[in-house]
């Protein structure tokens, strides 16, 4: 009988927090680890580490949109909807953007955002797949929070040279 | 004196738990099992009504990846994240469809291939829906629930009462005609 009830009482408490988790980590932000060396300068710099970065994801932005350039957001990848991809946001709609290795221009349509990761050697990103619905974006990424040696903000940063506003 | 405050503390805790566990259902339950919509406008005209249809659209399917063709699913704009449309599924990766270019003039189609990883969504009135015909296949991820349960509710038969209230009303025009201009009031 004594059994029992710790299991009971121990089963209630593990669903409590887990649905306490599973809120948190829908509305405000959760911690994510970042693989591959798409975004190499700013995450994972030396691949030799075997160690990933950690990082901390707001999803509170995610209430209304409140994304600008040189974010670097989370968004699930548009030919698997299970993946996930990290990239930086090159331009939102509205913006005229020049394709890597390509001399066409192309204009951002409505509801869409340019995404390209941080190192153009490695990186499956916008040049290859176009642009990214904003519904599929489900985070932004504004710390890295281990390895404990690189604890810190994620800055922002706009490539000026590739976009123009009209 | 220390234990009867260990006890105040503990019943503390305890309350706040369970109201935070009810704040968690109150998300939980409209994101991963089923919520309640209502969906305006023509697009699924024949389906649902013009004038605002109360839908119970469940959330486990897309997640497992079992929405099918046919389906009537809730998906997140591509145009505007912040709107959400419901439509229904004509393809799945990797088909080919069809599609009229403007079914007002004339009967010139087109035929596209469906990418990896989207689905080709359209409403079921052709003649006035913003679906994939002019933005292209959706990708999979932008699904947000699918469709399974249309509310009936009493106003509904009331409606239809009224509208063939006001029919009658037309054709004898001389009484009644508040009927009319309340059943016009719906658009």
């Amino acid at each position: 009988m004594g059994t029992k009830n710790i299991l009971w009482n121990c089963s209630k408490k593990a669903f409590t927090f887990g649905l306490i988790g599973v809120t948190v980590s829908d509305r405000y932000g959760s911690v994510a680890a970042v693989r591959g060396a798409s975004m190499s300068p700013t995450f994972n710099p030396s691949t030799s580490s075997l160690m990933d970065d950690y990082v901390f994801v707001d999803k509170y932005c995610l209430r209304d949109y409140r994304l600008s350039h040189g974010d670097v957001v989370v968004f699930s990848s548009l030919t698997n909807y299970k993946e996930r991809h990290i990239k930086r946001i090159i331009g939102l709609p509205g913006d005229w953007i020049g394709i890597r290795h390509c001399s066409d221009v192309l204009r951002i349509p409505e509801g869409h955002c340019w995404v390209e990761g941080d190192n153009p050697a490695s990186s499956m990103d916008s040049n290859t797949f176009g642009p990214v619905p904003l519904g599929l974006v489900a985070g932004r990424v504004t710390h890295i929070v281990w390895p404990p040696q690189r604890i810190g903000a994620v800055e922002r940063k706009v490539p000026e040279e590739r976009i123009s506003s009209h | 004196m220390f234990g009867q405050w260990r006890s105040v503390a503990k019943e503390a805790v305890d309350r706040a738990l369970i109201m935070a566990e009810f704040c968690c259902f109150l998300h939980v339950i409209p994101n991963y099992l089923c919520s309640s919509t209502i969906v305006h406008g023509p697009s699924m005209l024949p389906t649902l009504n013009l004038t605002g249809d109360v839908v119970i659209a469940e959330h486990v399917s897309h997640r497992l990846g079992k929405i099918s063709r046919g389906d009537l699913v809730l998906v997140c704009s591509p145009q505007n994240p912040r709107k959400i449309v419901t439509k229904r599924v004509v393809g799945m990766e990797g088909d080919t469809v069809s599609f009229f270019l403007d079914p007002n003039f004339g009967d010139r189609y087109r035929t596209a291939v469906v990418p990896k990883g989207h689905v080709w969504i359209q409403g079921d009135n052709v003649y006035a829906s913003n679906d994939s015909r002019y933005f292209g296949p959706v990708p999979y991820g932008l699904i947000q629930g699918k469709v399974f349960f249309r509310m009936f509710f009493a106003i509904d038969v009331q409606r239809q009462k009224m509208k063939l209230d006001s029919q009658f009303q037309f054709l004898f025009p001389s009484e009644g005609s508040q009927t009319i201009s309340f059943g016009d009031d719906f658009g």
